[in-house]
């Protein structure tokens, strides 16, 4: 027995062809069909190498999310073991690379198990130090521990204020178990719950039990689970289709991406959960491609279930046959929609359709289909867990359970934040997320991506739900959350989210096709300082006709942005129109730089002016050529003496 | 001498394309009667070749029994698929709403700059691709970028330019 999912003697018979039922009860706390003392202490090494070894024995888990890989921890877990080889420590520190912790700007991570030290921003140089001053003298080395902008260093993981803050139910297996190993999974009580299901439940107890939960879809539109579920059992058909939507395209959300890549053994449980509930046999994720490193988690995920036999036929001989195919999107964001989606794994380009018929009832190749986000699926094995009556209590009465947002912008702690419905927008932006960076002033959250809206200071204390943020012209949609500081311009943000809603409409309806365009031309003219005030009333007629006549809800959705940011920003508007100015300056056509007369000729802008439009001798005012400069401010920050205009 | 080392580099090519070949004819053998198998087929034959030309598209049509005039269809209307040459370094600058309000589109505006061409634009040497992608999922590191697998974080237009720099 070499690992915790192989058979333990000649007694234990499990293989996908022969399958036992109590496979998975016997690995964690078998054996169970014989009785030797030998094999359920090699299963209990195993698990204690996986969840928590004892006080002998410590963990040192390297983060190797996105974030963290992207500044360079692959290369700490070598390091560190070399250095554990060197001093001999091999037998009492375990190193271990996970996925993310979402606290991705402080990366590389590293978090010290049973005692919970955790490390930021550590760098291949410090290795040395925290090997022998951490695990040989039992010191903590206190400088790369995180710091908050008051400058209170905090040594353990659950102190930090952005960790204290949140509920992380979801994410529990995040950051804490190898993505990459089943056996890690299992070990932590995973595939349990679709133990409990099959052996336990009918499916319409399944149905029933997520219903009462009152469970609402995470990938925007919050509609309750259970009552799509229970469409798609009772819709005729023997083929049913189960899609996990793992298309997240919204810009500036990350959850789902997290999620594959932290914990894709949760996401096929909840798939097949969700399959054994409406009758299908054959599920597919379909994953963008633009996700590498989530896209190969899945496989070996896939891989590994399909060799334990959690995938294929007669699964834990139950009956119940199930089995995933993982089709990689080709990049385009209207295929986020789910008839779009269906059309993209047909192999035709991914256009919406007219609902109805919804695709509960013709879905993928005109079968009853089951589309759900990677979140709500991620939430089903934890959900029959913990009942759906337990369940119902978390979080808001309309909306239970928690959400995952991905926070970012300008704030100081951006990350994945998983927290109950209903905290207000105050306690995760400036309690979690510890407040605006560099010391600026709050000026608005964008919430929900290009189908959202942006708020401001007035709904800070408003209960982020699905049905509070509507009322105020926002929705939670995905779950992206970006702040933004008084230095940034709500026209701009405006034009931004257009400028992209109008590349990725489909082209297939007019409205959206032709009105965004319009849309897009006015807000780039009042960004240009080129509008007259009849282009605004021009603007706000087509938000109306776009949001009520497109096709699907890329279109209907795309004028919530300008909407809301008219609404409570018309002011930054009218000062484009009339003015000809852009009070944020960043709208670079309303903006230019000069040099004043008390300019020391330092140097320092003409060295970091990345087009090197800045001109002059040492100890000589410099000059900036307009035409050559792209407006990036450079200079600006760089300028020790305010010899740097911007007019 | 010299002539020696073209006529080897010349083999070399022709050795290449023999093994392109031989993937794409195992790539048609496998999906030619899947439903739906035109995505994944384009996709691969893409990894082969680096990009998509007209040739190609015909070949896979023909092998799938599908219209060209829809392969093309399929093929343009998708951000992932490339219907020309593309340069060896595929730089692609995040234009996600975190990027965008810390400062993603001065990267932008710095690497064209720098690099002399346009959004989805390579460089005359074949050395550089410059594309846009909407979200990178890295909101935490913005502005981000990635040069071809490797996500950088935490740019700002003079880092950005230090990254492209060493690449060789």
């Amino acid at each position: 027995m070499r690992s915790l999912m192989e058979a333990c003697c000649q007694l234990c018979n499990h293989t996908p062809a022969t399958p036992c039922s109590k496979y998975l009860l016997c690995r964690t706390e078998g054996p169970l069909c014989h009785d030797n003392d030998q094999c359920r202490q090699q299963r209990q090494r195993f698990i204690r190498e996986v969840i928590l070894p004892d006080n002998s024995r410590s963990q040192i888990i390297v983060c190797g999310g996105t974030g963290c890989s992207s500044s360079g921890s692959a290369n700490l877990v070598d390091l560190l073991n070399q250095e554990i080889s060197k001093h001999g420590l091999g037998d009492v520190v375990q190193v271990k690379r996970t996925s993310c912790h979402g606290f991705c700007e402080n990366g590389p991570i590293l978090h010290i198990k049973p005692a919970g030290v955790f490390y930021t921003k550590v760098k291949p140089e410090d290795i040395k130090e925290l090997v022998t001053s951490h695990l040989i003298n039992g010191r903590i080395v206190e400088r790369l521990l995180y710091q908050d902008n008051s400058g209170t260093v905090y040594p353990y993981f659950w102190d930090i204020p952005f960790y204290a803050g949140q509920t992380r139910l979801i994410l529990r297996n995040c950051g804490q178990i190898n993505p990459e190993s089943i056996a890690d999974y299992v070990a932590v009580g995973g595939y349990r719950s679709l133990v409990k299901v099959l052996q336990q439940m009918s499916p319409d107890e399944v149905i029933e039990e997520v219903t009462l939960s009152g469970l609402r879809g995470r990938g925007g539109a919050g509609f309750p689970t259970g009552r799509k579920w229970a469409s798609a059992r009772k819709a005729p058909g023997e083929i049913k289709y189960i899609i996990c939507n793992a298309d997240e395209g919204d810009p500036g959300a990350f959850m789902d991406r997290s999620l594959l890549e932290g914990d894709p053994h949760a996401v096929l449980e909840g798939m097949l959960i969700a399959g054994y509930a409406v009758g299908s046999t054959r599920g597919y994720i379909y994953c963008r491609a633009e996700y590498p490193l989530a896209i190969q988690r899945l496989k070996i995920a896939i891989g590994q279930a399909r060799e334990a036999g959690l995938l294929g036929s007669n699964i834990l001989n139950s009956g119940f046959a199930f089995d995933i195919v993982l089709k990689e999107g080709a990049g385009a964001f209207v295929c986020g929609e789910g008839t779009a989606l269906q059309a993209s794994i047909e192999g035709l380009r991914g256009m919406p359709r007219v609902k109805p018929p919804r695709s509960t009832e013709k879905g993928l190749w005109e079968k009853p289909t089951v589309l759900n986000n990677v979140e709500t699926l991620a939430n089903i094995p934890f959900l029959m867990q913990m009942g759906g009556t337990a369940y119902g209590q978390l979080g808001t009465a309309k909306s239970p359970g928690t959400k995952i947002f991905a926070l970012s912008g300008a704030v100081t702690n951006p990350g994945l934040v998983e927290v109950p419905m209903g905290l207000t927008l105050r306690e995760i932006i400036f309690g979690i997320g510890g407040g605006i960076r560099d010391g600026k002033g709050f000026k608005a959250v964008q919430l929900g991506g290009p189908s959202g809206g942006c708020l401001t200071e007035q709904h800070l204390d408003l209960p982020v739900d699905f049905d509070s943020l509507a009322g105020a012209g926002a929705t939670i949609g995905s779950g992206g959350m970006v702040v933004m500081a008084e230095d940034t311009c709500m026209v701009d943000v405006a034009r931004f989210f257009l400028a992209f809603t109008q590349s990725e409409s489909c082209g297939k309806c007019t409205p959206c096709r032709e009105g965004t365009k319009r849309m897009l031309e006015i807000l780039e003219r009042i960004c240009q300082g080129e509008a007259e005030l009849k282009d605004l009333e021009d603007l706000e007629r087509l938000c109306r006709v776009v949001k009520s006549t497109s096709l699907c809800g890329l279109g209907q959705a795309c004028p919530n942005p300008v909407i809301s940011t008219l609404k409570y920003f018309r002011s930054e508007f009218l000062a484009h129109i009339i003015e000809k100015r852009c009070p944020a300056g960043v709208c670079s056509s309303l903006v230019k730089y000069s040099i004043a007369a008390n300019c020391r000729g330092c140097g320092l802008c003409r060295k970091n002016c990345p087009v090197g439009a800045i001109e002059g001798e040492r100890q000589q005012p410099h000059t900036i050529a307009e035409d050559k400069c792209i407006k990036c401010g450079v200079c600006l920050a760089q300028c020790k003496f305010g010899a740097v205009l911007r007019l | 001498m010299r002539n020696l080392m073209e006529v080897s580099s010349l083999d070399k090519d022709l050795l290449q394309e023999k093994d392109r070949q031989l993937k794409l004819e195992e790539l048609l053998t496998k999906y030619q009667n899947t439903p739906g198998a035109l995505i994944p087929v384009l996709q691969q034959a893409q990894e082969i070749y680096g990009y998509l030309s007209p040739e190609l598209i015909r070949t896979i049509s023909s092998r799938l029994r599908i219209p060209a005039s829809r392969t093309y269809g399929v093929a343009t209307f998708y951000s992932q698929f490339h219907l020309q040459p593309r340069g060896r370094h595929i730089i692609k600058v995040c234009q996600g709403t975190a990027c965008h309000v810390r400062g993603g589109s001065k990267v932008m505006e710095a690497l064209k700059s720098y690099l002399g061409v346009g959004a989805g634009e390579t460089t005359a040497d074949l050395k550089f691709t410059l594309e846009t992608v909407a979200c990178l999922g890295a909101c935490g590191l913005a502005p981000v970028m990635m040069i071809n697998d490797q996500t950088e974080g935490q740019l700002t237009p003079a880092k950005a330019l230090q990254k492209i720099k060493s690449c060789d």
